[in-house]
């Protein structure tokens, strides 16, 4: 164990363990139907456990797996098997509320899909070719929405769903008050 | 900790199929990027496209080449807009499409600028993407760019190029070798992540730079490290160093204070890695060990499942040697085998299992069973090696012990479980005489309802071995024949084969087995017919009670002792003709396992495991290639190709290595040779060699190469006469003679005139070993006494002072060249004394056995005794010899 922590995927999968995004950093899984097989396998494995609260972990095909679960969206990041477990879970940390921020606490799967671009960039800017990045979900997040933000995407650029969902959060905030 | 399930939105659940990228499709989504061809850009829209495609590309939709290269060329076009988001996303795109290289060039000259633009978020970007895609004749043009952005005071800049550098290590190492002192510059970063990245990439630059390393370290665990990353990467290095310098004779380890200081951290993951470093010290003693057991006792109890599960895996390993340290964590660990997590659950089951002792073995296994219904198969293998590892441990519980391995064995599992529980039973009946009987009856009942024709064959061949030696042998007769009825045919063949073993060892059964093994001759299927009439005929034919024949017994019970993989090919070679196949032709040489083996998903072989795949033959691929020579023919039988020795120095103009061929009266050197010079091409190679200090052997041929292109490799042969059969050694110096041709690279071309050229090679030693094979023996200790003491020679040696224990043993190994038996030349951490077992065959078809008892004497100082015993009188001085020369 002298190398670099290193992650070998980053899984984003909906509560029947479909794709919402998925990055693979290894070759461990050279074809798609490979990569499909494990994630079905990861899901199978997971998809009783509570993992809603605090990330779960399991071991699997000589990988350690952390896991998260919010709503519909089930996040999984994948280490090696001698990989310090606690690299690995605050990698999922970081993802997990990283997205959480981007879709602005509407984490779902819908959300997830309507603004995949952020999804997608998230991913790039967690982990390089298996190399961790940033973990600290604010700069994550930041580095994420700065492109949207200087691009100039005020509320009348933003898709319906979100301004219904900023309305609806404002709404409640004010019924709570 | 349970939470109820947060329930979805109920009003979610009529559009739950909703989804933006419903009914996509490649074809139209491929016409729809059309639009980055629009004079007029849309940002929005072209964004939109792209995250289409991403989408595609991320389901697993695969683009063909040219449709690879069309999107390619359309998002070439988008960098002529200048909006960030849309430009993030181009980045993306040309990421996920790989271009080939000449469609970098395309995008080079756009990324390059990007790379020297005002914006840190362009700059960090484009040298990512520029790095990922490019070769190494662009990486020249930007390296000084990249230089620069690693000392960049933005540090998304900074972390861009390092991680960039880290990857282009792998494909020129040359050049970021280069970038030494901006990466050393970089590690002193403010920036948390700056300096994780400089610090891993400036390790790899110098990972083969034992001294740079060390002085790494040295300086880094002084100061000040800011990110728990990098300080996870430091102690990982830390312990590396620790490693290297070796154990210090007495007093501190050096960097334990480090290491220790990171207990205190307050990062968690620094906490952990610092704590697994310290349990995996070489020889740590218990000293070391207990401030790190108490951190992760700690997080045992904690409300994170990823820290207890850490925690409780790095404690299993940990108990599997040092037991007693783990101990104190017992009650924690009793809490743990109700977790909900099964994983952590399972883990805490096994390591109390390696750590408890004799009185709590019946208390722990009442939890156990309650808890084995509800975990999974792979869970229940792993308790099974446990168990089984505590009844080897604790003999006398094996009663309790056995019993629990019968009761699962009677329940439902698949295959894999089922043979790890009865690989452990018959390792228990091997090891634990008492457990015999109750075992063998365990096995019994379990055949008798087994689905799984491997076990039962596996069981019923394991019943012919140890059946007969029990108190009432007849007993088990009835469990065997029932096979014979009731099953497929590979199973019936297996219990034939088990009765004539009972008939011919238990002479009383021997008329009874006739008469069920006669039975056996109108069976279906022929292979045991076969075996049925194979075995009637050995075992005297009359069914009267007599004993049986010495021959019989050995064809029934000796063990071939060839690799079954040579017998293969051998016979896969063999020609029906006049000649019978000769059982002495197959060569009896182990072959070295491939490293490609230690890869393996880490199943280790049990009792009964089938033997691993067989690894590519090397010795057949070089009786091939010798034989297709004939100026070699005349040389007679191949006896050993030694492995290949290295000539020069990694990383050199020339690379070569040399194989020793032994014949009986001939020694060939191949020697393989590869240019690492893409402009060169060599001729006429061949290796002159100086025999000077070789007074025995003669040169009589050299078989030099025509021609060496650029990383082809090629061989040139060289070839020596010896004394026959004689062992003879000698050294003998080489250098590489050739013409050197320039070839044009672009080209391919390659001038006329060539120069003439040599290169100094290492020296080749031909040794004692070399005369040596390796083939073991199942059983040492049969076949020691089998050999007699007739030629048995016994000395003893002072091997002076040696660095340990083990390091002797490898040294007495490798001199010998021998094939360690039954796992001898593994010595246990801190043991005073160790015997090793060694087989081999000498030139000339001799066996030879060595029992060597070594012992540490003073200090350091290792002695040993010899005893060797073989065919042959001189031989067994010879081996003296070796060792008293050595």
């Amino acid at each position: 164990m002298e190398s670099c922590p290193s992650i070998k995927n980053i899984l984003l999968l909906d509560s029947e363990g479909k794709r919402v995004a998925v990055k693979y950093y290894s070759d461990d899984w050279p074809t798609n139907t490979a990569k499909e097989t494990f994630e079905k396998a990861v899901f199978t494995k997971t998809q009783k456990t509570n993992a809603r609260t605090e990330a779960e972990i399991a071991m699997f095909e000589n990988c350690i797996i952390v896991y998260k679960f919010v709503q519909d969206l089930h996040f999984f990041v994948t280490g090696g098997e001698d990989e310090n477990e606690l690299i690995l879970a605050t990698v999922l940390q970081g993802f997990f509320d990283a997205v959480g921020l981007l879709l602005r606490g509407n984490a779902d799967k819908k959300e997830a899909l309507e603004n995949l671009d952020l999804i997608l960039l998230c991913l790039d800017e967690i982990v390089d070719g298996g190399i961790i990045l940033e973990t600290d979900a604010n700069v994550i997040a930041g580095k994420v929405a700065s492109n949207s933000l200087d691009a100039g995407a005020s509320l009348s650029e933003q898709t319906i769903s979100q301004a219904l969902a900023t309305a609806r959060e404002h709404l409640t905030r004010s019924l709570l008050k | 900790m349970a939470q109820p399930l947060v329930k979805k939105d109920d009003d979610r659940d009529d559009e739950a199929e909703y989804s933006p990228f419903l009914g996509i499709e490649k074809g139209a989504v491929l016409q729809e990027a059309r639009v980055f061809n629009d004079p007029q850009l849309d940002p929005r829209r072209c964004s939109q496209v792209i995250t289409k495609l991403l989408y595609l590309l991320n389901q697993g939709e695969s683009f063909t080449k040219v449709e690879a290269t069309e999107v390619f060329f359309a998002v070439t076009k988008l960098f002529q807009s200048r909006d960030i988001g849309l430009r993030r996303m181009v980045y993306l795109m040309i990421k996920e499409l790989s271009p080939s290289a000449d469609e970098v060039i395309i995008v080079t000259s756009s990324l390059m600028k990007d790379m020297n633009s005002k914006t840190d978020m362009y700059r960090a970007n484009a040298i990512r993407v520029l790095c990922r895609i490019t070769d190494g004749t662009l990486l020249t043009q930007i390296e000084r760019y990249l230089k620069q952005a690693i000392v960049d005071k933005n540090p998304v800049v900074a972390s861009a190029a390092l991680v960039s550098g880290i990857h282009l290590l792998q494909t020129n190492p040359e050049i970021v070798k280069r970038w030494s002192n901006e990466v050393q510059e970089a590690v002193q970063s403010r920036a948390a992540l700056v300096q994780f990245h400089a610090l891993a990439l400036l390790h790899q630059i110098r990972q083969n730079d034992r001294l740079a390393v060390s002085k790494l370290v040295t300086s880094l665990t002084r100061g000040t490290v800011r990110s728990p990353l990098a300080q996870c990467l430091l102690i990982r290095y830390t312990s590396q160093v620790i490693r290297e310098s070796g154990s210090t004779q007495t007093g501190d380890r050096p960097f334990y204070d480090f290491l220790e200081g990171c207990l205190r951290h307050k990062a968690e993951m620094v906490i952990f890695e610092a704590a697994r470093a310290i349990t995996e010290l070489n020889g740590v003693t218990s000293r070391e060990l207990t401030p790190a057991i108490t951190v992760l006792q700690l997080f045992l109890s904690s409300s994170k499942p990823v820290l207890r599960f850490a925690a409780v895996r790095t404690l299993n390993k940990v108990a599997m040697t040092h037991p007693m340290a783990v101990t104190n964590c017992n009650i924690d660990m009793e809490s743990l085998i109700s977790d909900q997590n099964r994983s952590i659950a399972t883990l805490a089951i096994t390591t109390l299992l390696k750590t408890g002792n004799e009185s709590s073995v019946d208390r722990l296994m009442k939890q156990i069973t309650n808890f084995m219904s509800d975990i999974a198969d792979e869970f229940k293998i792993v308790v099974v090696e446990a168990i089984r590892s505590l009844c080897l441990k604790f003999p006398l519980k094996y009663r309790s012990l056995m019993n629990f391995l019968s009761n699962i064995l009677r329940e439902e599992g698949g295959f894999e479980y089922k043979k790890a529980i009865v690989d452990s039973i018959v390792i228990l009946i091997r090891d634990i005489p008492d457990a015999k009987e109750s075992g063998l009856l365990h096995l019994c009942e379990f055949i008798e309802d087994c689905e799984f024709t491997y076990l039962s064959t596996q069981i019923l061949h394991f019943l012919g071995i140890e059946g007969p030696k029990t108190s009432d042998p007849s007993k088990y007769i009835r469990y065997i024949y029932n096979r014979v009825h009731l099953e497929n045919a590979t199973v019936r063949a297996s219990a034939v084969s088990t009765l004539a073993k009972f008939g011919a060892l238990v002479d009383s059964l021997k008329p009874r087995i006739f008469v069920l093994l006669r039975r056996c001759l109108f069976d279906s299927d022929d292979e045991v017919r076969d075996r049925a009439t194979l075995y009637i005929n050995t075992l005297g034919g009359d069914g009267s009670v007599v004993e049986t024949d010495k021959d019989v017994k050995d064809f029934l019970f000796g063990s071939l002792d060839l690799p079954l993989v040579n017998l293969e090919t051998s016979l896969k070679t063999y020609e029906p003709s006049e000649e019978p196949f000769d059982i002495n032709s197959v060569p009896k040489e182990i072959k070295s396992q491939p490293l490609a083996e230690k890869k393996a998903p880490g199943k280790k072989p049990t009792g009964l495991g089938a033997p691993p795949a067989a690894p590519l033959s090397t010795v057949d691929a070089y009786e091939k290639l010798l034989s297709s020579i004939p100026e070699f023919a005349n040389f007679g039988k191949l006896f050993k190709s030694s492995a290949p020795v290295e000539l020069t120095e990694a990383e050199t103009e020339y690379s070569v290595n040399a194989v020793k061929h032994i014949f009986d009266s001939n020694v060939v050197f191949q020697y393989n040779c590869t240019n690492t010079i893409p402009d060169q091409l060599l001729e006429n190679v061949t290796v002159i060699v100086d025999s000077s200090e070789a007074e025995e052997f003669a040169e009589v041929l050299s078989k030099p190469m025509r021609s060496l292109p650029y990383d082809t490799p090629g061989q040139t042969f060289v070839a020596f006469e010896k004394p026959e059969g004689v062992p003879a050694v000698g050294k003998f110096s080489n250098m590489l003679k050739f013409i050197v041709k320039e070839v044009d690279p672009t080209t391919g071309e390659t001038e006329d005139d060539g120069v003439e050229d040599e290169y100094q090679l290492e020296d080749l030693e031909v040794v004692a070993a070399d005369y040596m094979l390796k083939v073991g023996v199942s059983n040492f200790r049969n076949a020691w006494e089998s050999m007699g003491d007739d030629f048995e020679r016994v000395d003893e040696y002072g091997l002076g002072p040696r660095e340990s224990l083990a390091e002797a043993v490898n040294a007495v190994i490798n001199l010998l060249g021998m094939q360690p038996c039954e796992g001898t030349e593994a010595v246990p951490n801190n043991s005073r004394s160790h015997t090793c077992l060694l087989s081999g065959v000498y030139i000339g078809n001799v066996r030879v056995l060595a029992r060597i008892s070594f012992g540490v004497d003073g200090p350091k100082d290792v002695a040993m005794k010899l005893a060797v015993r073989s065919e042959d009188e001189g031989v067994s001085d010879a081996i003296h010899e070796i060792v008293a020369s050595g």
